[in-house]
């Protein structure tokens, strides 16, 4: 190897070390991207996903009509409800409303054919137990008469809030970004 | 410490015994508090290095374990202990438990000229450097027995390996060293260190350009010895998993780590010492405690700065092929050391006790380095990307 060789290895060696370290501090002094989750992010995870994120399923029962159109749509059959129309009163009698997430596939089929936005999905995630058992969501304690939506807008103040987010995830769910597509 | 031990034993310290066997029952006991010194520095090291690697990386390290992470060696080394101790059947159970024993005294022993301050050394030696030089060998012959007692092709291999690295790289060592015992006439630590000034133009560093070179010489050298990147191909852990130690697990395996970390520190504490003014500061006080505190100090941060350019360069630098390394010592380091050694006895001759204007001059030029160095990395800071991911939590 000739003396020019030898020289320009040398200088490119110290040169290239010189850069490399420079590029290295900068890295240093720079905030690193990790993200500490669970507990040290600096918004919970939740809060930053879509209102329309396709999370664990919930059910609203005080806007539930009975009309088992989640449990016809559910591709794999993990909705089971058993509702029954009370034969004096004429209502649909709620007795048993049970989701099985382990099997669901957060597909949001149940979700589409809601007509008051009952069923719905959330931002939670966070599902994970120790128990297989603990994954079936039994919405149903004791048994509720169904809700009959009215033929105005509805007047009670329990129920009316409930209806409103139901009805904007219908409208979100449905046809995202045009609210006025459903009609 | 010859000194204190006296001034204690005739104070009627352990009075009721021989005065010999009360000097070494100090002496044992001085060992005894280095010994902890160093492991905590060791643990210390392995946890900081962790976390400068990361944040290099831009992630952040361990910061769980205790406050900032700070305790997390002594959970692994914890876990560790608590291993199971697996000595092959087929090793050669002797060397295979004595090798990481050897490796322990031939680290330690270099602690025993290592100059905290001026008197704070357990062994003020005359040959203090090359006593140093000599006993870290010992290393060598613990690295070997590992790798042959452990009845393992590779592990053998990397121990040869590992023998031939450090074993080559003595050489620009000690004739970087040489370069400065031509400026102080003697070999003992504390003799170098009194040669100097606390002031940077004072300093060894800066005395002449050949120890100038001397300098990085001497580092490069020395990471070579401690098998530190980009020097570590024998105990590269993604690709041999540890050369020489594959075999060892639990305490024994934590014992040869804790040499490579603790080495990490006497590569500062050797290069401070010879070239970046030890522990001298400024006489600003009378006090005799407060100074010798304000020396120790000093003296730590020095060398623990340049266990940090240790560790920053390991995140820097790839590895490289073991002929490359060879080829780096045989064909770079040791001409260019022996050219330098020449310069600098020349230097010598013509300015026997030095000339302050190329003091100066070369304090200049290394203030310089440092700005451009400090522009360069301003300029790499400019230029960084936003993030490129979506990342609506952070």
């Amino acid at each position: 190897m000739g003396l020019g060789t030898y020289v320009r290895n040398i200088r490119e060696t110290l040169g290239t070390i010189f850069e490399g370290m420079a590029i290295t501090a900068s890295h240093f002094v720079r905030k690193p991207f990790t993200i500490q989750y669970p507990d040290r992010t600096e918004i919970r995870v939740q809060d930053s996903l879509p209102f329309r994120y396709r999370g664990l399923l919930d059910v609203d029962l005080e806007i539930c009509t009975g009309c088992l159109a989640c449990e016809r749509a559910c591709p794999i059959d993990c909705i089971v409800i058993d509702a029954e129309k009370d034969k004096q009163t004429k209502e649909m009698i709620l007795k048993r409303f049970d989701i099985d997430l382990a099997k669901c596939m957060y597909c949001g089929l149940c979700s589409e054919p809601c007509p008051t936005g009952s069923i719905h999905h959330t931002p939670e995630f966070e599902g994970a137990d120790y128990s297989l058992e603990s994954l079936v969501r039994r919405y149903v304690k004791a048994p509720v008469v169904a809700y009959k939506p009215p033929k105005g807008p509805e007047n009670d103040a329990d129920v009316g809030p409930i209806l409103a987010r139901g009805l904007r995830y219908l409208d979100e769910f449905a046809s995202p970004g045009d609210p006025k597509a459903r009609e | 410490m010859q000194q204190f031990a006296d001034y204690l034993l005739d104070e009627g310290l352990l009075a009721g015994m021989p005065k010999s066997l009360g000097y070494v029952l100090v002496v044992a006991f001085f060992a005894f508090v280095l010994l902890n010194f160093i492991m905590l520095v060791a643990g210390v090291t392995s946890w900081l290095e962790r976390r400068v690697w990361a944040r290099i990386q831009s992630r952040i390290g361990p910061n769980r374990v205790g406050p900032q992470g700070a305790i997390q060696w002594l959970a692994d080394g914890i876990k560790n202990i608590m291993k199971e101790d697996i000595v092959p059947t087929a090793a050669d159970a002797p060397l295979f438990k004595l090798a990481p024993y050897l490796a322990m005294i031939g680290f330690f022993g270099a602690w025993a000229c290592v100059p905290f301050g001026d008197g704070l050394i357990v062994a003020d030696l005359n040959v203090g450097v090359l006593y140093i030089t000599a006993v870290t060998g010992l290393v060598v012959v613990g690295i070997l027995m590992a790798g042959w007692a452990s009845n393992n092709k590779w592990a053998l291999l990397g121990g040869i390996r590992s023998a031939a690295q450090i074993v080559s790289y003595e050489i620009p060592a000690a004739i970087a060293v040489n370069t400065v015992i031509l400026l102080t006439g003697t070999l003992s630590m504390q003799g170098i260190i009194r040669a100097q000034g606390w002031a940077p133009w004072n300093w060894f560093l800066f005395d002449n350009p050949f120890t100038f070179v001397a300098f990085f010489l001497f580092f490069v050298a020395l990471l070579a010895e401690g098998n530190r990147t980009p020097f570590d191909l024998p105990e590269a852990e993604s690709e041999l998993v540890a050369g020489a130690f594959t075999e060892y697990s639990g305490l024994r395996s934590l014992l040869f780590f804790l040499v490579e970390w603790g080495n990490l520190y006497i590569v500062g504490a050797l290069c401070t010492s010879l070239f970046l003014g030890g522990w001298q500061v400024p006489a600003f006080t009378d006090n005799g405690f407060l100074l010798g505190l304000a020396q120790f100090v000093v003296f730590f941060a020095k060398s623990y700065f340049l266990v940090f350019v240790a560790m920053w360069i390991r995140a820097t630098l790839p590895r490289v092929r073991v002929d490359q390394l060879m080829s780096v010592c045989w064909k770079y380091l040791v001409p260019i050391s022996f050219v330098n050694l020449l310069g600098a006895m020349l230097w010598v001759v013509a300015f026997p006790n030095g000339w302050l204007p190329m003091r100066l001059g070369m304090f200049l030029f290394g203030v310089m380095t440092t700005l451009y160095f400090l522009m360069r990395v301003a300029f790499h800071l400019r230029r960084a990307r936003p993030l490129m991911t979506w990342n609506p939590i952070a």
